[in-house]
């Protein structure tokens, strides 16, 4: 992996041990496990409402979880108020389903929030050029820059919301479905740009996602969440191998199976 | 490991000045050395990072900017310094990132055109928007089937149910007030039984129904605007209107209805908790037990000052609705407009109460209704 010189003893970014969620009598998680790996891009699928978005919120500390260990670039999350500072929220960037942008604020001002909360002593000039370049490499045009989130298209906003959760050169990317209602083109332009910034940045990164093109082009692994737990990680011909009538459904179906064929396509 | 980035300047005999950086160039560590690095002037001609340990955007930024600044050359770059390097190279990020700000002269004339424009829209705008309502109105009258009944009576609840505590309270100590510093005063006449004629004629013609519009006001007509400028910012009214449901129809009519009735109810409700309030100081410091006071009511009170009351109070409420409706449906852009708007609401419902108030006190005078 370029651009992390990290040594192979430290521990995985994520580790989530026997993980158990529930509301009320309602069973989301029970006894989950996951390891992601340092430096790779793990997709998390699963049908909706199995809990994908919970586990994410779990990992990052906006759920509380019932029972089990969540274990953060080498901290502990569970049982951490959410409002303590924990050491590694700086070491994280989030990328929420809608954006999630300030809405009072400009392009440019939401990229500067973190770089204001973590390095008040960074000259104010440096910062803003910190805020600009960040969301330029988010691929959007500099005109963007200035302007409110109310004015940017959907596209846009996930890409500023890429922005601000880069704002702080994170070792660990948090990404909730970040295809999702993109015009073909552009998901596959945001699927190159995480990508290139896996690469250059040496991220490692959370996927949650439903596109299967995504899936195929830039995972290195995929994680299925089904019945309350992840049954399967691998890459996506071990998946298929483990025979799940789920995982099965999933990737012999017919989206599936021409998202394989455009990636084996792509890859001739 | 050293802390922070560090940097030496040192002349080459061949390659002219080099600037040599070493420790860790990531954000973390940078912001000593990006100040130190402002205060270099001189000519380099390389920028050597060999002996950089670490290096983020941040730090390729800022050797990029150096290097362009300098016209100097970048060597010893790392293949990942390399990698981060080419990605921020070329981007211009000179200019500013808030949004674009006039200079005070300009400013200034401008945001006063901004507030006299948006006062004759804003007039235009409610009068518009009355017109709806009562268009809405018709075509329920001619469609009653499409009548929203649940929503009025949901409202109702909202604005008049749960309100009777708050506003049976306030209405109590208003009473007692009244009676208790009404009587201090007429004591020094010696015309302190006089105090039951002050508390049923001020609580009936003034200030049962108007601090009762001031509570609905606040309760409500901030409820109303907030929740309708919500659901204009996520796009639910939009999604009404694409469906066929007029939002006038399913949203503002039943809110105007229940506060315009809800009034009456409240008003009548807040007049009879105060007198009760100055029944109970009569009974406990002016010796006039507590029936007699109620009895006395009947008869120093003329029956028109209840008229006055109950005649004002559903005007009263149906300011409060439509400036809690008006403004909510006038929320665009982001979350700070719904609580301009919240406000705006409340301010103005309660400023035109208040005028209002004022010229039916000079109009029920003048009519004979003294």
């Amino acid at each position: 992996m370029t651009g992390d010189q990290h040594n192979d003893d430290e521990p995985p970014p994520i580790m989530v041990e026997g993980l158990g969620i529930r509301f009320g009598d309602f069973v989301v998680h029970e006894n989950l496990d996951l390891t992601v790996r340092r430096g790779e891009i793990l997709g998390v699928v699963g049908g909706s409402g199995s809990g994908k978005s919970v586990l994410m919120r779990a990992i990052i500390g906006l759920q509380r979880a019932s029972e089990g260990r969540i274990d953060v670039l080498g901290r502990t999350i569970t049982g951490v108020d959410l409002d303590r500072g924990i050491g590694v929220r700086r070491r994280w960037g989030v990328l929420f389903q809608g954006g999630a942008l300030f809405s009072t604020l400009t392009v440019g001002e939401n990229v500067e929030v973190a770089l204001r909360k973590y390095y008040p002593d960074l000259s104010p000039e440096l910062r803003r050029e910190i805020a600009r370049y960040k969301v330029i490499l988010s691929g959007l045009p500099d005109s963007a820059v200035a302007k409110y989130p109310s004015e940017l298209s959907g596209g846009m906003k996930k890409r500023a919301g890429l922005a601000r959760a880069l704002a702080l050169d994170p070792e660990l990317l948090f990404l909730d479905e970040p295809t999702a209602g993109l015009d073909p083109i552009g998901a596959a332009k945001f699927d190159r740009l995480t990508r290139e910034l896996k690469e250059t940045l040496g991220l490692t990164v959370f996927l949650i996602t439903h596109d299967l093109d995504t899936l195929y082009e830039i995972c290195d692994r995929v994680a299925v969440i089904a019945e309350k737990k992840i049954i399967a990680v691998g890459t996506i011909p071990e998946l298929i191998a483990t025979g799940h009538p789920w995982i099965e459904e999933y990737f012999n179906g017919p989206r599936g199976r021409a998202a394989k064929a455009s990636h084996e396509r792509a890859a001739e | 490991m050293q802390e922070t980035a560090q940097y030496s300047l040192v002349e080459d005999s061949v390659g002219g000045p080099r600037l040599l950086l070493s420790g860790p160039l990531t954000l973390a560590a940078i912001g000593p050395l990006e100040r130190a690095l402002q205060g270099v002037s001189g000519p380099i001609a390389t920028i050597d990072l060999t002996g950089v340990e670490d290096v983020d955007t941040v730090g390729a930024w800022i050797v990029c900017q150096l290097a362009r600044q300098h016209e100097a050359e970048i060597t010893g770059a790392s293949e990942a310094a390399e990698r981060l390097l080419g990605a921020v190279r070329g981007i211009d990020a000179s200019s500013d990132i808030g949004p674009p700000r006039l200079p005070v002269w300009e400013r200034v004339p401008v945001m006063m055109g901004e507030k006299v424009y948006a006062a004759r829209s804003g007039i235009y705008g409610v009068v518009g928007f009355l017109g709806q309502i009562l268009i809405g109105m018709a075509s329920l009258v001619r469609h009653p089937s499409r009548f929203p009944i649940r929503a009025l009576v949901h409202q109702m609840e909202l604005v008049g149910v749960t309100a009777l505590p708050i506003i049976g309270l306030m209405s109590f100590l208003i009473g007692i007030v009244i009676a208790q510093q009404g009587s201090v005063q007429l004591q020094q006449f010696g015309a302190e039984a006089l105090t039951v004629n002050l508390v049923g004629r001020i609580t009936l013609r003034e200030l049962g129904v108007l601090m009762t519009a001031i509570m609905v006001a606040g309760r409500s007509g901030s409820a109303f605007a907030a929740q309708l400028g919500t659901m204009k910012l996520t796009e639910e009214i939009d999604a009404m209107r694409t469906i066929g449901i007029s939002p006038i129809e399913a949203l503002v009519i039943p809110r105007i209805l229940a506060a315009t009735f809800m009034m009456v109810l409240l008003g009548f409700y807040a007049s009879v908790v105060a007198i009760v309030g100055g029944a109970v100081v009569g009974d406990l410091t002016l010796g006039i037990p507590f029936w007699t006071f109620l009895d006395r009511i009947h008869d120093v009170v003329p029956e028109h000052d209840l008229w006055v009351g109950l005649i004002k109070a559903p005007v009263f409420g149906l300011i409060v609705a439509l400036a809690g409706c008006y403004n909510g449906l006038q929320v665009r852009g982001n979350s700070e407009e719904v609580g301009r708007r919240t406000t705006m609401a409340v301010v103005s419902a309660i400023f035109a109460v208040i005028v209002l108030d004022a010229f039916f006190a000079v109009f029920f005078t003048e009519i004979g209704w003294g």
